[in-house]
């Protein structure tokens, strides 16, 4: 009977765990009610009235104050007062005056001889500051670094190669926030680096400025050529300068992997530790952030979802994970609203297949390096000019296949320019500072582009080009709240 | 001679310095290190031909129907009672000669009678383990031989054979008088406690190796978090206050570092909860209404560095483990500076943790996998009795003496069940 009436009342616990305080069995099992009983119960009463009254549990106060010079369980350290645990609590308590354990003695001295532990109410110990220390927090980070080392030693790649990174660019608006964002990539990475920076016009001090911030082993050279504001002219003057870069990379005899970075791309930190992968010429897959928001109204829902999923550019595998072929970028569903100009209002997309999405083994442009294999064109040897690296290569079936066989990818690719007329502050430093403010409405821009038909919707969402990156870095970790 | 004596220590400083490098290359190479605890060597050891257990033939009321009304008992943390008797059964210790056995099994599941939370009762755990004693007594001799002493019981409830969930009520009680000189093989322990009795066998709880194996992530994936621990900090339903459930230390770690970037712990259920544990330094494995917890096993598993906040705590195998250099320990008294504590522990100390870790045997030694496998925590139990034989000669007792009393205990124990 009384087994049953215990299991009933733990079958009516709406909580997880069906742990209860002590009393409220050995009230139901003691059957006989002697004095002692009937004086705890009409105390326990008052004391619950007085509760209900109060809005707290006094009883942790009172015997705070009757207990706090015992030496048995109250701890010295220092400690949050029982009045604001009290008040704490308070919704809490207002609800458990209603059950059990009013009055139940907080240090049940239950323990067994040579035993510290005690089974009873604790105090919850709180430091007089409780909030982060800045010393602890760099001595946390470097025990974090030297684990993450030693997990590359072990698991990581053994023999790492110098990456050779070729990054060709020009000075103009956007220039710092693309080219700072390759360069915080590239000072993540945890191998030895080289920085070929290729600057069309010459070099700057604009460039020369922002990358000399990186810290990092950087061949700035300049290109006599300025980019033109076609994007069909400017991918040929990109090649020619990733070619140039080439040329120094043979002259130089710098061993390692090449990659190309272009300075609007955003790379992945996996993408550094797979290239160390490759052999002699590797590709990876590519996935292209052009906007593909279709205006017209006459696109249907079936279009729509085809289109809202990014494609990617980059080597095809058959089933048993061999080069089978290419995936490149469709140009269908944008035939009409290509941008053409750099101001163009219009989707900006990329060339069959990007350099960005190659690497290979710098020596195979070595002029003799021994045992570079026969499917290598000789830079100096090329007729004009190369659209991408396959062009390079004599058989495009060579070309190993990265990340997962092309399904990780490794780099996103993206292009946003401001008007090519469009100026900012040199070094973007404002001095001397401003004095006048006019407001924007009084300044229209000096002559506008051609206005593009009316039912187009300017693309807006490319304004942001700076995405965070694969949360596989080290990511800043959002506070929680209970 | 001056100059002979000057090369000869020339040499000798050549040849310390070249093993030096070489120790260190070696060393720094190794991702395991070998592990062996207060007992020696013995992870490892197998127990086949070292002993031998005579499993009891219990009428199927004291295992299989238990079961059959609750399948919920097979994958809880306490299912370590049944997975045990199934290895037992078909493992090459057993025989089906008592007279040579020197060990005797009986299969009662006595942690099986589930809420429909699927939490244990732990009420009629002492009926049922005394009506399966007085069988086992009546239909052999070998309990009364030796009034239990060469017999070992599983008991993996919260307090062992206290047999309560709520450890004031356990302490009262006190270990099942009939098990007095039984062995016991069980998931709590504690040093000084009533409940955890001289000589018994500290188990990890259960926790399903199938499950954590299809969580595992690629070990290159760097460790970026610090302090990692996913669980109550406050037990709202049973302890509103607070300062009941863990004896405040849980509360303590919550109210201290909430606001710490370095310290990820809150109360979500993620789905992803294993795979961060492998993202992590450190696992916090602090007590709840009892010290031990299955975070332990979980911890061990991912190679996470668990920090074990339970005053007293005595750990599963600890003669076979040795705990202290795989683990932090944490007094609850200094639970506000975990930060300072964890920050000062050396990397190489912490970098020897992990390698101890790493090694396959201590993995294998937490785990209960079905079909047995070698070195798990099955063989480990087995190494443990094989470790106590062979047996005192106070085990066997004279014709006709006798230590225990029937009826000592709480007097609702003795009804029949």
């Amino acid at each position: 009977m009384k087994v049953s009436a215990l299991q009933q009342s733990y079958l009516n616990r709406r909580s997880y765990s069906f742990r209860s305080s002590g009393p409220l069995d050995s009230s139901s099992d003691s059957a006989v009610k002697s004095p002692a009983a009937i004086f705890w119960l009409v105390l326990h009463g008052l004391c619950c009235l007085i509760s209900l009254v109060l809005g707290f549990r006094f009883s942790r106060l009172v015997f705070f104050f009757l207990f706090s010079t015992s030496s048995t369980n109250f701890y010295a350290s220092p400690f949050r007062s029982t009045a604001e645990l009290a008040n704490a609590f308070d919704v809490h308590s207002v609800l458990s005056t209603n059950s059990i354990t009013n009055i139940e003695l907080p240090l049940l001295n239950k323990t067994v001889a040579n035993s510290r532990v005690v089974v009873g109410r604790h105090g919850i110990r709180i430091r007089p500051w409780p909030h982060p220390n800045p010393t602890e927090v760099i001595k946390a980070h470097r025990i974090i670094e030297r684990v993450q080392k030693e997990q590359r030693l072990q698991f990581g790649v053994t023999d790492a190669r110098t990456v050779i990174v070729i990054t060709p660019t020009y000075a103009r608006t956007f220039q710092a926030l693309h080219l700072t964002g390759v360069m915080h990539s590239l000072m993540l990475v945890p191998y030895d680096l080289v920085w070929i920076v290729v600057e069309a016009g010459g070099v700057s001090n604009e460039t020369a400025s922002l990358i000399g911030k990186s810290g990092l082993k950087t061949i700035h050279v300049g290109f006599n050529q300025r980019m033109p504001n076609s994007w069909d002219e400017r991918n040929k003057l990109e090649s020619k300068m990733r070619i140039f870069a080439l040329r120094i990379v043979r002259e130089k005899k710098l061993d390692g992997i090449v990659m190309f970075a272009d300075d609007s791309n955003m790379h992945s930190m996996e993408l550094f530790d797979e290239i160390q992968n490759v052999k002699w010429f590797g590709a990876f897959s590519v996935g292209i952030l052009a906007n593909s928001i279709n205006t017209d109204e006459t696109a249907d829902q079936k279009e729509e979802e085809e289109t809202s999923r990014m494609p990617v550019q980059g080597p095809a595998c058959d089933s048993s994970n061999m080069l089978a072929g290419w995936h490149t970028f469709n140009t269908l569903p944008f035939a009409g609203k290509i941008a053409v100009y750099i101001d163009d209002r219009v989707t900006v997309l990329p060339r069959k297949l990007e350099w960005s999405g190659f690497v290979l083994n710098s020596r195979l442009l070595w002029k003799d390096g021994g045992d570079k294999p026969e499917w290598i064109k000789d830079i100096d040897m090329l007729a004009g000019d190369i659209e991408s690296p396959l062009g390079l290569v004599k058989d495009p079936s060579v070309v190993e296949p990265l990340g997962n066989c092309g399904r990780q990818v490794l780099l996103w690719w993206l292009r946003v320019e401001a008007r090519a007329d469009s100026k900012f502050p040199p070094r973007w430093i404002i001095d001397p500072p401003l004095e006048i403010t006019v407001p924007s409405k009084r300044t229209p821009w000096p002559d506008a582009p051609p206005e593009l038909p009316a039912n187009e919707i300017p693309v807006m969402g490319i304004e942001e080009p700076i995405v965070k990156h694969s949360t596989k870095t080290r990511t800043s970790r959002s506070k929680r709240r209970s | 001679m001056e100059i002979w004596r000057w090369v000869f220590i020339g040499i000798l400083f050549l040849a310390a310095f070249v093993v030096k490098i070489e120790a260190f290359k070696q060393g720094h190479r190794q991702s395991t290190e070998r592990i062996s605890g207060s007992a020696g060597d013995v992870l490892e050891d197998d127990p086949i031909g070292r002993l031998k257990v005579f499993v009891y033939e219990l009428p199927s009321k004291y295992n299989k129907k238990i079961l059959q009304k609750d399948e919920r008992c097979l994958n809880h943390m306490f299912a370590a009672e049944i997975y045990m008797h199934r290895f037992l059964l078909s493992s090459p210790v057993r025989t089906l000669n008592p007279e040579e056995a020197d060990w005797f099994y009986t299969p009662v599941y006595t942690t099986c009678d589930l809420t429909p939370n699927g939490l244990p009762l732990p009420f009629k755990s002492p009926r049922m383990m005394r009506s399966a004693i007085q069988l086992i007594s009546s239909n052999w001799p070998y309990w009364n031989r030796t009034e239990g002493a060469d017999h070992f019981f599983l008991v993996p409830h919260d307090f062992g054979a206290c047999f309560h969930y709520q450890e004031e009520k356990a302490i009262e009680r006190g270990i099942l008088p009939l098990l007095q000189r039984a062995t016991l093989v069980q998931t709590f322990g504690q040093r000084n406690h009533v409940c955890l009795k001289e000589g018994s066998i500290t188990i990890p709880p259960y926790a399903p190796p199938q499950k954590m194996q299809t969580h595992l992530i690629p070990e290159k994936t760097p460790r970026s978090i610090f302090v990692y621990f996913r669980g109550l900090f406050y037990d709202v339903g049973n302890d509103p206050e607070g300062g009941y459930y863990a004896r405040g230390a849980r509360a303590a770690v919550w109210e201290n570092f909430k606001d710490n970037p370095l310290f990820d712990i809150s109360t979500e259920h993620p789905t992803t909860y294993y795979e961060d544990m492998q993202r992590a330094v450190f696992c916090l494995c602090p007590l709840g209404w009892a010290p031990w917890s299955p975070r332990l096993v979980e911890a061990v598993i991912f190679g996470c560095i668990p920090v074990i906040i339970a005053d007293d705590i005595v750990l599963p195998f600890a003669d076979a483990i040795p705990w202290e250099e795989i683990g932090v320990f944490v007094d609850e008294k200094d639970v506000p500076n975990l930060d300072t504590i964890l920050t000062s522990i050396p990397p190489e100390v912490i970098l020897r943790k992990q390698r101890l870790l790493a090694n396959p045997s201590m993995k294998q030694a937490m785990l209960f996998p079905q079909p047995a496998q070698p070195g798990d925590a099955f063989h480990q139990v087995l190494n443990g009795l094989a470790r106590k034989l062979p047996h005192d000669k106070s085990v066997y007792l004279k014709p006709g003496e006798k230590v225990l009393h029937w009826t000592a205990g709480l007097v609702g124990d003795l009804k029949p069940w």
